[in-house]
């Protein structure tokens, strides 16, 4: 990570959940701690999701998950990155997700896993920690 | 008003633990109530008997002494076979009244054969597609002796339909169906995010809906006027009470320009209140929204009808107020949440089940939440007195304050020209997003304790059992869909579809021809795919 340049950041809400409370008020901290956010909103497809980070070129894409399909939805994400090259963006997934899914996610190669009750201050230090360029 | 001194009652006296002391509305609470502050209230103006204009002190006359509330605790999940189940489960342990959770699928208006399903199936709530999964979701169950509410937004037309014929096939007439479609778009739009269609063609559905209960589905309610999304979205007490109202005096106005009488459909127009962590501040949130809702029913839109000014409202504990650490605490939270609602008068509650931070309600986790009511009902003795906290100088005081903070907002959404004026200039959606990161702020500041979680924690791994969707049930639901567009009479459901599409294109009621839509299988997919062809969809502003 070039000195001086903001951290950018994508705050993503993957499938039909509209549960963005979580989201806004992290998008808003990460901006706060002086990273660059852009929120893109929720009902994002997979393929949204891909096609954004290739326009946006983010550091870090957070996927905000509350419904139960991080299952279905992340590994594709992480699939789709790869078939477009795109493997030094951390992606991190957070919101409700049960602890048994953690390994299937983690094989995936997404991080995070915050959950309900985190303090901003934690999210902010494991982006700045877990950045993969 | 009288200049109050407030030396005696504002002031922090020495050794008080904070400078101030504000509820989750940021109003500063004194250290004293005293007779002063609230010495203009005028008993039959301000306050009536209970069941009276202003409707202060309850929507009844006798409330939980005639009859208590409907314990309605919201359920669905997996396919209709699963949630039949689990509502049996619920009406032999008690409760009286069905809510039905759907999924996303269900709720967006998309087929379980569609992409976008893809890992939604049933996680949510109850996977519904047509006919047929209703017919399996009520199996067993009398819809002409058991009140049903449906949260339902955007298909909320739909939804109807399929519950009427439902129950006609059951052998009962619509006008014997008694229940509630959510049905409240707008709040969609400030917060919680289901919607189709642009506002203008939702209200032209949710006034059809008005119009046809009105005239066949007489003991329906057509709307469920919603703050509890409102506030899960991160607002506070009284911004949940303000932006709950405005919505609903924008409902009664579209009707009203429809051309329908005030005093024919007001009645069967409720609300849904959600219940916060502050017990004073949320009964006298109840207790002003009836006042207020009276006084405007009465003055602003000329009713004429006492029951057109009495707002029936539902509760539901807050979901955001759960924790994920140590989540057997979130049992007193509730308890708490639960009497708070019954304090302030509600007529139906659902209480939350301590587990759902993680997951869905386990079976386990739904029934202690269900006793939680039964113990504030038949043992904790709240129920015995109609109103108890009237005439505390405390709660009459905050009332007050809460009528007079909810009515300078109605001032500020009057300047945007209205409900839909201010929804898109993102009024409400910015509102919402500061409370809430202010309330986030405050949190972590450790301004406000949260226990076991910012305050006396001690990280102990989770170890509640959690209830799991199979992922096979989204798989049978896509099989079970293709099944019955096989099966079903494509010709005649075409020729249906078409003709909903005309209606659409035009001003006719809707519903009679969504009825017939259902009638043949169509799928709440198909019909709202017809609609979406003519209403076209909705963006928002992704603001935070």
């Amino acid at each position: 990570m070039p000195e001086g340049r903001k951290i950018k950041v994508l705050v993503c809400k993957p499938g039909l959940d509209g549960h963005d409370r979580g989201a806004k008020v992290l998008a808003r901290a990460l901006r706060d701690a002086g990273m660059e956010v852009i929120y893109t909103g929720i009902h994002n497809t997979p393929e949204d999701i891909v096609n954004t980070v290739i326009q946006e070129d983010p550091d870090v894409v957070m996927l905000s998950m509350l419904s139960g399909a991080h299952n279905a939805l992340c590994p594709v994400i992480m699939e789709k990155l790869k078939e477009n090259g795109i493997n030094d963006v951390l992606v991190a997934v957070g919101g409700i997700i049960p602890d048994e899914d953690k390994p299937f996610l983690e094989k995936h190669g997404l991080k995070g896993f915050h959950g309900p009750g985190t303090e901003l201050k934690t999210i902010i230090e494991f982006v700045k920690n877990n950045l993969k360029r | 008003m009288t200049e109050i001194d407030e030396s005696k009652t504002l002031k922090p006296t020495k050794g008080e633990r904070k400078e101030k002391f504000r509820n989750l509305s940021n109003i500063e609470i004194k250290r004293l109530y005293m007779p002063e502050h609230i010495q203009d209230l005028n008993y039959v103006m301000d306050l009536g008997e209970p069941g009276q204009y202003p409707f202060t002190r309850g929507a009844y006359k006798n409330m939980y002494r005639g009859r208590l509330w409907t314990m309605r605790q919201f359920a669905g999940f997996g396919n209709a076979e699963q949630t039949n189940q689990r509502y049996k489960f619920l009406l032999e342990h008690g409760q009286t009244g069905l809510s039905v959770a759907f999924s996303l699928h269900t709720i967006y208006g998309i087929e379980a054969v569609d992409e976008k399903a893809l890992g939604e199936i049933g996680k949510e709530g109850v996977s519904i597609d047509t006919l047929k999964d209703m017919e399996t979701l009520f199996d067993g169950i009398d819809l002409s002796k058991i009140s049903t509410s449906m949260t339902i937004n955007g298909p909320a037309s739909i939804l109807l339909a399929l519950y009427i014929v439902t129950a006609e096939r059951q052998g009962h007439t619509p006008d014997q169906l008694r229940g509630t479609i959510q049905n409240d778009i707008l709040k969609e739009y400030i917060a919680q995010k289901s919607w189709i269609f642009p506002p203008e063609p939702s209200m032209r559905l949710i006034v059809d809906t008005i119009e046809y209960c009105t005239k066949y589905v007489p003991q329906w309610y057509t709307i469920s006027i919603s703050g509890y999304h409102i506030r899960e979205a991160g607002s506070t007490a009284v911004q949940e009470l303000a932006f709950t109202l405005a919505d609903g005096f924008a409902y009664v106005e579209a009707a009203m320009e429809r051309g329908l009488d005030v005093d024919d459909f007001a009645p069967r127009l409720s609300f849904f209140f959600n219940s916060h962590n502050n017990l004073f501040e949320e009964v006298a949130k109840y207790r002003a929204a009836r006042r207020i809702w009276a006084r405007h029913m009465k003055n602003k839109y000329g009713a004429k009808k006492a029951e057109s000014m009495r707002l029936r409202f539902h509760t539901q504990t807050a979901g955001v107020s759960l924790t994920a650490q140590e989540p057997e605490n979130n049992i007193v939270r509730v308890t708490l949440q639960g009497l708070a609602a019954v304090l302030g008068g509600t007529q139906s509650l659902h209480t939350n089940s301590f587990d759902e931070a993680l997951c869905l309600p386990t079976e386990k986790a739904a029934k202690i939440a269900l006793r939680t009511q039964q113990i504030i009902a038949h043992e904790s003795g709240v129920a015995d007195t109609v109103d108890p906290l009237a005439g505390s100088y405390y709660v009459e005081w905050l009332t007050n304050k809460m009528e007079e903070e909810a009515e300078a907002y109605f001032q500020r959404i009057e300047e945007f020209g209205g409900v839909i004026p201010a929804i898109k200039a993102n009024f409400f959606q910015k509102e919402i997003a500061n409370a809430s990161y202010k309330y986030q702020k405050e949190i972590e500041s450790k301004e406000r304790i949260i226990v076991g979680v910012n305050d006396f924690s001690q990280r102990e791994p989770c170890s509640t059992p959690l209830l799991k969707i199979d992922e096979e049930i989204g798989k049978q639901q896509v099989k079970s869909l293709e099944k019955i567009k096989q099966e079903r009479n494509n010709e005649m459901l075409k020729e249906k579809l078409e003709k909903l599409k005309k209606a659409a294109e035009g001003t006719e009621n809707l519903m009679p021809f969504i009825i017939d839509a259902v009638r043949e299988y169509a799928s709440i997919g198909e019909i709202i795919n017809t609609l979406k062809d003519v209403f076209g969809t909705y963006q928002e502003d992704s603001i935070y």
